[in-house]
């Protein structure tokens, strides 16, 4: 018989604790599927994120570490440069990345730091109730931006991927979006390149996985994925912004 | 041991760690400490390990989070500023029950103070300084010598019982050059991630994970516990402290790290003068020697705590001495470092009061 669907290995038994229609468990499910094909799950650290997957260990079965609120990217360098044998992932969400950690991020990036970051932006601080966050989109209603984000008051949405992609330490960069079938294959495409650049010892690897919250963004799970679709990529277009030699 | 090298403090450190195994540093620039990294990033390429420069004690502190959970002895000095800094780090290694060293050579404060001797960091380190209950082992050295010693102490402690160990320094010690003999070398090239480690779980039964976190509180409740009965142990086993003159004492004077090594010049100078006074000086602030306290309550007339803060040890020597005679204090404040006559004279006027 031909196995048609099959659960990947790193992928535990448990039940996720994310809300009906949150994409996390889609993002986890490629990361899975990637460790499994490129046989990484043994050697593989993932440090998990303050955020909706602070859980996330009990969800891909490999060795695992928790960090600080946005101190991931600095505590991946200390497992990688103390134990490089190790293949180094972190898993963030937007307010852990963007914003308190975007100096750990970005200097990781800087230094070439031989580590993959997966990057979940679902455009608000899923965990803490649906907060305003670095990449909530102008005139985007949330808990702490009431009247809708005012670009006077409160900046502008932040693209990290653009930011990175102008340095020299990361190799490959890229945007994707978990809102269709189509966008989700190019995802684990991407990220696969990002594997490979660690894998391969080439570089700081980083993919944005644009995403929805259905639950703080009041919406169904389909209409989230809609308004993926419709305002959110827009303003955050998908696309690998760099792709340096060694890593397809 | 091998034969005596003139060294200053800062350097002495770090070439200690090196020979203890340190294959690790993760660091800051911050005066007074600067020789110390300095050091390392000269040291640590040539015998193949790791230094980096991070770009804040935030990440510097979470860098040496990451390299504690393979179990590779790692290191990362700083001094007060820095070390407020990285006090959210610390409480996180504490609760993943992970071994490190961390050397604070304090400086002046409150803010950014100035770059002077102090000892006012002493309530954050032995006290917590981060959130929750938890403690690090506090090790204060007197010496270079002390401090090269210690340090090989502070790596099989945070070995031992997987936890931080802080040294206490300051910026006279880091400053002062002294002959010293070096331990041998800890060898640790072909040493294997120990079985908790998470570097992947390889051909491991079972797969690692290492968290501070634990959503209920039933749960939380007995990580705290298994907290607080290592710190029993370390309370039990750990506790070290110097005793000087003390056989003959009629007065106690307490101090720890340079003052207490001022304050042996100040118990010759007082027993040249025919006054029987003795030093009790703790090694490891935490756990505090109190016992030696309470039992030398019964032999002097006062005790006389010396230190550079506004009286930090002073409380621990106050628990030690449980009510049953006088502790005066003399101090210190700024990053100013009391001279042997200046604490000999104040001393002398605490035995005028006591008559
Ligand atoms: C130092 C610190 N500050 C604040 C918090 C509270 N906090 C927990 S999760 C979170 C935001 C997470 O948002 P994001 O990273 O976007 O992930 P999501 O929950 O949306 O997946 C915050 C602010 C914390 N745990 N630690």
């Amino acid at each position: 018989m031909k196995t048609l669907y099959k659960m990947p290995e790193a992928i535990t038994e448990r039940p996720t604790t994310y809300c009906p229609g949150c994409p996390h468990g889609v993002a986890h499910r490629i990361i899975a599927e990637l460790l499994g094909e490129m046989e990484l799950t043994k050697k593989a650290v993932i440090v998990w994120p303050v955020g909706c997957s602070v859980f996330g260990y009990y969800f891909i079965g490999t060795d695992a570490v928790e960090a600080a609120h946005g101190r991931a990217c600095a505590m991946a360098t200390g497992i990688k440069r103390a134990h490089p044998e190790s293949f180094v992932i972190t898993y963030q969400g937007d307010g852990d990345l963007a914003s308190i950690g975007i100096a750990e991020t970005i200097h990781a990036a800087a230094r070439g730091e031989r580590i993959t970051v997966i990057y979940v932006n679902n455009g608000n601080y899923g965990m803490t109730g649906g907060q305003m966050a670095p990449t909530t989109l102008l005139g985007q209603v949330t808990t702490t931006s009431p009247y809708g984000r005012d670009a006077r008051a409160n900046g502008f949405p932040m693209k990290v991927p653009e930011m990175l992609a102008t340095m020299d330490g990361p190799v490959y960069i890229a945007r994707a979006a978990l809102d269709s079938p189509k966008h989700i294959i190019q995802a684990k495409k991407f990220i696969r390149k990002a594997f490979n650049a660690q894998a391969r010892d080439l570089g700081f690897a980083l993919v944005e996985l644009i995403s929805s919250c259905p639950t703080n963004w009041k919406m169904t799970p389909v209409e989230a994925l809609e308004r993926i679709k419709n305002e959110v990529l827009p303003i955050f277009p998908i696309g690998e912004m760099k792709v340096n030699e060694g890593v397809a | 041991m091998a034969d005596k090298v003139l060294m200053k403090g800062a350097e002495a450190i770090a070439e200690s760690a090196i020979r203890a195994g340190c294959m690790a540093f993760f660091g800051y620039p911050i005066t007074p400490q600067n020789e110390t990294p300095e050091y390392f990033s000269r040291r640590m390429p040539q015998v193949g390990r790791v230094f980096l420069q991070a770009e804040s004690e935030v990440a510097a502190i979470n860098m040496v989070y990451g390299a504690a959970c393979t179990g590779t002895r790692v290191i990362t000095t700083s001094s007060s500023p820095g070390i407020s800094l990285m006090q959210e780090g610390f409480s996180y290694i504490a609760n993943s029950n992970v071994p490190c060293v961390v050397v604070n050579v304090m400086r002046g404060g409150p803010g950014l103070g100035d770059i002077a001797p102090a000892q006012a960091d002493y309530n954050q380190a032995t006290k917590g300084g981060g959130h929750g209950d938890y403690h690090s082992i506090v090790v204060a050295p007197h010496t270079v010598q002390e401090a090269v010693d210690l340090i090989y102490l502070a790596f099989d402690l945070a070995d031992k019982y997987r936890m931080m160990v802080v040294m206490l320094m300051d910026g006279l010690m880091g400053q002062m050059m002294e002959p010293v003999e070096f331990h041998d070398w800890v060898e640790v090239e072909n040493r294997k991630p120990p079985e908790w480690a998470t570097v992947g779980q390889g051909e491991r039964k079972e797969r690692n994970i290492i968290t501070s976190l634990e959503i209920l509180p039933e749960g939380l409740e007995k990580m705290d516990i298994a907290l607080q009965e290592k710190y029993r142990k370390v309370r039990e086993s750990e506790v070290r402290f110097e005793e000087y003159m003390m056989d003959d004492a009629k007065y106690a004077i307490t101090a720890f790290g340079t003052v207490a090594r001022i304050a042996k010049t100040v118990v010759d100078m007082a027993r040249e003068k025919g006054i029987k006074v003795g030093l009790i000086r703790p090694v490891t602030v935490w756990p505090f020697p109190y016992e030696v306290l309470e039992e030398r309550a019964n032999q002097v007339d006062f005790f006389f705590d010396v230190e550079m803060n506004e009286g930090q040890m002073l409380i621990d020597v106050k628990l030690g001495v449980n009510g049953k005679r006088p502790v005066y204090y003399y101090g210190r404040l700024g990053g100013i470092v009391p001279s042997p006559e200046e604490i000999l004279k104040e001393f002398e006027k605490k035995m005028e009061v006591s008559k």
